[in-house]
């Protein structure tokens, strides 16, 4: 897909490099700064939590404390003083809102600055959307609608309180709370995010998506997100991020966790733009992220498609765990980094059932002195016989001072799977500049088309909508990569 | 006045001498040959008309239609009217050949002040000027120039000529790694763009060409500098006595 002329004209409408970087004045209510076994009651206690989840949020964070953070991915970062940060902020409303027309206008101007008016887009797009706003979730649009159908979309804090059987069932179910040290922390700490069920033989009938904002200083956002798809069922999910332009690093470690039933689908796009930082490396949000699909159905499937631009750092695998006969994960992913960003991110395809499929394709994109490194596991597990994954991993390098890296992990223990690795690692060439420029192209517009046509494969897996917007992003962060 | 008017080139690559004092007035209407042996400067000669980056001249000018192009980059160039048919058509993967020619042809379009074409107006248009090159829609829907066999790749540049229009085309050694059959299609292709506005500079190194796109004026190049000019009778002695007959006269 090309970007149109349009799109060109929105990037240099944007003369900043980062058009999401104002800061909402609203009055925050904030826990005390810092984290200890009070400021975890405190979260609790404002969410009104029933004693098993405050129990199980002590537990994740009693763990937590005998943790070390992960130093394998090829990222550097100063030591994150975790005492330094705002585990809890929300922005200071009527304590529940009836409806829309409630919400702080403030806020609502907000959204609209980002493109996405609620009210339009209820009316307009057909998209129900969940909105995040720092650590609590402001508006949920189309919930009655999709009611009608048995769906459940909600925040999740809402749905600790409606639906505590669901949530007691299977958080934590596909990433414990020890499973890393930021899964750990976030499962001891989160404060919102979506809940998604979708019960048996339903196919939803539009995209659910949610957006998600930073917006107070100083402080994290942890939110947690849990979809159940059950047998025969249906569900395409969409998250965006932003955050505004600060010169202090801000963290964000979320947990995503996804069930797919017999015969059911789950498709979760990501378009991450969370703010990178300047142009040398002073600010920007450390993204540190575990994502995860459980697919145990027979016949299931979980498809992540992401297409991240953002973030001073990404730390992010979104896997797959394959325990259905028959069941198929996917990963398509496209990770620019610009100026001083650093990406490590990739997947996990663990084979468990008979005859399970997976299919990898990663696109890495690195320009100004940014690194980027794909890293991969797959996993054939003894019982995974007849299983089959394909990699293709392909980088591209813009300018000379910048760097991609493949790290594959492959572990085969059944001689009838089949694991097949591709990579490749290209420069846009010169010649291919001027073939552009020579048809009257200018030169953002030619990286644009030719860095377009390098994800090609992976931005047609992204919803339509969100594809445009993808392109228009992907424009944006390179931004000034070719002189 | 002319409508492409060479002056005095002059250009160095890695402090060689490649262009030595080139000079060629090419008026509306007109189609002019380059003939030279290999390393004579025929290819930097395009390079440098059409901008691209490190083929800046050391001495001269050049004038598109009375407007220097010496500040103008590449994409400038291409969008005043310069049309440059590539040798070796870059491949670009992913890259539709339809979007591709849209945005190529509405970047000139915009230039010109005239209205961009909407998706249907644009398709149409297209696929008329596509089939006359022998372009199949199939191939238009796949990537530019990637998995294209020689002739393919000439057809979409004659293509692309015809539908930018451009005000003076440059062919580098269009007829290279072409055979007959694909040779006439695009020579047909060409001489269908002929009219009394453009011009049209053909760079070959054979006089075959020339048999189908028949030239005004021949002229020879030999160290960076034209030699000899004539009219379409001097590519016939060059056939009969190659260049070195003439380079040693000069």
């Amino acid at each position: 897909m090309v970007a149109t002329q349009e799109t060109i004209d929105k990037v240099k409408e944007v003369t900043s490099s980062y058009k999401y970087g104002f800061v909402t004045k609203l009055e925050a209510e904030k826990a005390p700064l810092g984290l200890s076994e009070e400021i975890v009651k405190f979260i609790s206690n404002k969410k009104k939590e029933p004693k098993w989840l405050l129990d199980w949020r002590l537990k994740a964070y009693k763990k937590w404390l005998t943790m070390d953070e992960p130093n394998w991915a090829m990222v550097n970062f100063p030591k994150i003083n975790f005492q330094d940060i705002y585990y809890y902020s929300a922005p200071k409303t009527k304590p529940k809102l009836n409806s829309l027309d409630e919400v702080d206008p403030e806020l609502l101007k907000t959204y609209e600055k980002l493109g996405i008016p609620i009210k339009e887009q209820e009316a307009l797009a057909g998209v129900a959307v969940d909105y995040v706003f720092d650590s609590v979730s402001v508006a949920t649009t189309f919930r009655e609608k999709l009611a009608d159908e048995g769906i459940i979309f909600c925040p999740i804090s809402e749905a600790v309180q409606n639906y505590p059987d669901l949530v007691k069932k299977y958080i934590g179910s596909v990433i414990p709370i020890g499973d890393n040290y930021y899964a750990a922390l976030n499962s001891a700490v989160f404060t919102d995010g979506s809940f998604v069920f979708v019960p048996k033989g339903v196919k939803c009938p539009m995209e659910l998506s949610t957006y998600f904002r930073i917006n107070e200083q100083n402080s994290g956002q942890f939110e947690r997100t849990l979809i159940i798809v059950e047998d025969n069922a249906y569900v395409s999910y969409l998250e965006g991020c932003t955050a505004p332009q600060r010169d202090e690093n801000q963290l964000h470690a979320a947990v995503v966790e996804l069930v797919a039933m017999d015969d059911a689908e789950i498709k979760y796009s990501t378009v991450q733009n969370w703010y990178p930082g300047d142009k040398d490396g002073k600010g920007g949000i450390y993204n540190f992220v575990t994502k995860r699909g459980n697919c145990l159905g027979k016949r299931s499937k979980i498809s992540w498609t992401q297409v991240e631009t953002g973030s001073a750092i990404t730390w992010k695998y979104p896997s797959c765990v394959l325990k259905g006969d028959n069941s198929v994960g996917e990963f398509y992913s496209v990770a620019v980094a610009n100026n001083a960003q650093q990406a490590d991110t990739g997947t996990k395809m663990i084979h468990i059932g008979k005859n399970t499929k997976s299919t990898i394709i990663s696109k890495g994109i690195s320009a100004g002195k940014a690194q980027n490194t794909y890293r991969g596991q797959v996993q054939i597990q003894k019982n995974a016989m007849g299983s089959r994954n394909f990699t293709q991993c392909d980088s591209l390098l813009i300018g000379d001072q910048c760097g991609a890296h493949t790290v594959p992990y492959i572990n085969q223990h059944t001689p009838s799977a089949r694991v097949e690795h591709e990579a490749t690692t290209s420069k846009i060439s010169e010649d291919q500049l001027f073939y552009c420029l020579q048809r009257g192209l200018d030169s953002e517009q030619a990286t644009s088309l030719i860095v377009n046509g390098f994800c090609k494969e992976v931005m047609k897996e992204l919803p339509m909508e969100f594809a445009v917007e993808a392109q228009k992003l992907i424009g944006i962060s390179l931004e000034g990569s070719v002189g | 006045m002319s409508l492409l008017e060479i002056k005095n080139a002059h250009l160095k690559l890695d402090d060689k001498n490649i262009l030595n004092g080139v000079s060629l007035s090419v008026n509306k209407g007109e189609v002019h040959a380059i003939m030279g042996p290999n390393g004579s400067g025929k290819s930097t000669l395009s390079y440098m008309l059409a901008g691209r980056d490190g083929y800046e001249l050391e001495e001269g000018e050049i004038l598109l239609d009375g407007i220097s192009l010496s500040e103008m980059e590449a994409d400038e160039r291409a969008r005043s009217g310069l049309f440059l048919a590539f040798q070796y058509p870059v491949e670009l993967p992913g890259v539709g050949g339809m979007s591709f020619l849209r945005e190529a042809v509405n970047s000139r379009r915009k230039f010109l002040g005239e209205k961009e074409l909407d998706h249907l107006a644009f398709v149409k248009e297209a696929r008329k000027e596509a089939s006359k090159m022998y372009v199949k829609d199939e191939m238009l829907k796949r990537a530019v120039n990637v998995g294209f066999s020689g002739g393919e790749k000439k057809r979409f540049e004659i293509l692309q000529m015809a539908m930018l229009k451009p005000t003076v085309s440059i062919l580098d050694e269009t007829d290279s790694g072409l055979d007959v059959d694909a040779l006439k299609i695009v020579s047909d292709g060409v001489n269908a763009q002929r009219n009394n506005d453009n011009a049209i500079v053909v760079i070959t190194h054979y006089q075959r060409l020339l048999d189908y796109i028949v030239p005004d004026f021949v002229h020879i190049l030999s160290d960076g500098l034209i030699i000899k000019s004539g009219g379409p009778e001097l590519a016939l002695e060059v056939e009969k006595n190659g260049y070195s007959g003439l380079i040693n006269a000069a």
